[in-house]
């Protein structure tokens, strides 16, 4: 059997004498989209930070199509890899922050062509041509030369959603994508989204969306106070959650 | 509907319909925005007044020793000691900068202890003990840390009074600079590095395609201040008797005894290369300023191409006017 695209394994996470990860276990199969749903708090952001490294774990693992991240093992011992190494790692895992991050000072198509040159080292040609592509697809094909500060907020999601595809990702992690949007703008990144995971590419969604979990998720999450709560189909996890906690949220928000 | 009468500046509803699209606006008049102007137009004129009638002004002797080759050889002098203050206090302060932004303690506080050592002594004291360094240490040499030396050098003649001038300076222009580099740094939001982080691009990439640039957008104004600051800071190597503007001026009254002329030709110099460098900071700012507002304000000369095409463009819709009404 294959193994899971991802693979987070027992991971612990402290900041100072707050526990926010207490022994967290994830899989996500290649061409999945699971969305990780919770209060505030739960711990759901450090988790998908804890993926890419951005966040230092204190305990466990995590592994992306079978390379682990961060850490070298030999033994029973991880010894923390170089930075050099880790953002080599990185380009491998894209990453859409709530807030877009875009560099303002480039323009759209050299925001999305700057990691693969400069980390992945590609031709520039052949970045480029990828990069027009995908602005394309994101539906800015006129906005290339852009500044990010002249787009909207939902076109600036695009644009960062555009330049974590440009690394040829394994699997793109979303951090709350449209939680700092204006409500009309959030349909166009969704839909971005959406058809996204329709091409095969393995996500990991946090977000408030339910109805982009019920849509286009494949698994659900419900993490509560540093801990996965439960998991499944997302009619499963939405129509007919078993857990107290998974039910007082759902009634909450939806 | 025109014909109706209109008191009081009340418009009928009708009217407004009717008028909207029409009516002229006549713009707020500023009497006491006219007065103070020319209150001030007649102050300017009394100044320059001022400035021309007197003869002990000496414009004559302005005139004849502005572009004399000794005071011509002390601007290139003090240009040379600005730039060379500038660009080596830059590279120091960012280092500096740097340092103080890493995760090492030591590198943390050496840094933090340049900055208050070089800023805490006036500028004056730090040259005369760069001259004077050959008192305190009569040979330089260079080898192994605390072991053996390869060669060394009497201080004397490493280090002349340029030098000296060029060290001090240096050194206490990095102190600045290392505070103004830093708070650049500090400016630029930390998402950006972590957007970068995330994306997987190296390290010294990071620093200089997507931090720099950003951080220069606080930078430049302040620098701008600083090597403007320092144009004129080198008039305080006279005391090293080093010919940079000031002291040849000063040498030249004491022979002619025209001082105020002589201290005119020297502000003059210093009122043009400050006006170069501040028209530099404009353009610089603007390059830095990239996508930082939606679009980029016109520059000076823009401006004024657009206010005269806007003029001709006028004047020509009048002229076709005219021509239709005959």
């Amino acid at each position: 059997m294959s193994h899971p695209m991802v693979d987070v394994r027992g991971v612990h996470k402290s900041y100072g004498p707050l526990e926010v990860l207490r022994g967290v276990d994830l899989q996500v199969q290649p061409g999945e989209v699971t969305v990780v749903l919770g209060p505030s708090g739960s711990g759901k952001s450090t988790l998908l930070r804890s993926i890419n490294h951005l966040e230092k774990i204190d305990r466990g693992y995590v592994r992306i199509d079978g390379e682990l991240i961060g850490y070298r093992r030999a033994g029973d011992r991880l010894f923390e890899l170089k930075e050099r190494e880790i953002l080599r790692q990185r380009t491998h895992i894209g990453f859409v922050f709530q807030s877009f991050n875009l560099f303002p000072h480039l323009t759209v198509r050299q925001n999305v062509t700057e990691a693969p040159i400069s980390a992945q080292r590609r031709p520039r040609a052949e970045v480029e041509r990828l990069a027009d592509l995908l602005i394309e697809q994101v539906g800015l094909g006129d906005k290339a030369g852009a500044y990010p500060r002249q787009l909207s907020g939902g076109q600036q999601q695009r644009v960062a959603i555009a330049r974590a595809l440009a690394l040829r990702p394994k699997v793109v992690l979303f951090d709350e994508p449209t939680s700092a949007l204006d409500p009309e703008l959030v349909g166009e990144v969704l839909e971005a989204m959406k058809s996204l995971a329709g091409s095969g590419t393995t996500m990991i969604v946090v977000t408030h969306e339910i109805g982009f979990a019920r849509e286009v998720a494949d698994t659900v999450v419900f993490m509560d106070d540093g801990r996965i709560v439960e998991q499944g189909p997302p009619s499963q996890v939405l129509d007919d959650p078993r857990h107290d906690r998974t039910r007082a949220f759902l009634s909450k928000v939806l | 509907m025109s014909a109706a009468p209109v008191l009081g500046g009340t418009v009928t509803a009708d009217e407004a319909d009717e008028a909207a699209e029409s009516l002229t606006i006549v713009k707020a008049r500023h009497p006491w925005r006219w007065i103070a102007s020319a209150v001030v137009l007649v102050l300017l004129a009394m100044a320059v007044n001022a400035l021309i009638t007197n003869p002990a002004w000496d414009w004559a002797i302005v005139g004849e020793y502005l572009f004399a080759p000794s005071v011509l050889e002390a601007v290139a002098f003090t240009i040379q000691l600005t730039v060379l203050g500038i660009v080596l206090g830059f590279l120091l302060g960012t280092v500096l900068a740097l340092m103080r932004l890493s995760r090492s303690p030591l590198l943390v506080s050496v840094a933090w202890s340049y900055v208050w050592l070089f800023r805490s002594v006036p500028l004056i004291l730090q040259l005369l003990f760069w001259y004077n360094l050959a008192i305190l240490y009569r040979r330089i040499s260079f080898g192994v840390p605390f072991g053996p030396a390869l060669f060394d050098i009497g201080t004397m003649d490493l280090i002349g009074p340029v030098t000296a001038a060029v060290i001090g300076l240096t050194l206490h222009q990095a102190a600045y600079a290392a505070e103004i580099v830093r708070s650049g740094f500090l400016s630029v939001d930390q998402g950006q590095l972590e957007a970068a982080s995330a994306l997987g691009i190296p390290r010294t990439r990071q620093l200089f395609r997507i931090l720099l640039p950003q951080a220069m957008r606080t930078i430049v104004p302040t620098a701008g201040n600083e090597i403007i600051g320092l144009v004129k800071g080198t008039s305080v190597v006279y005391i090293m008797a080093l010919p940079e503007l000031f002291y040849q001026v000063q040498v030249i009254y004491n022979r002619n005894g025209r001082v105020i002329a002589m201290l005119l030709v020297a502000a003059i110099w210093y009122l043009l290369l400050t006006t170069v460098l501040s028209v530099a900071q404009y353009y610089v700012e603007r390059r830095f300023g990239r996508g930082a507002a939606r679009a980029l304000p016109p520059t000076p000369l823009q401006r004024v191409r657009g206010v005269l095409a806007v003029r001709r463009a006028a004047r020509d819709q009048r002229l076709v006017d005219l021509g239709g009404g005959r």
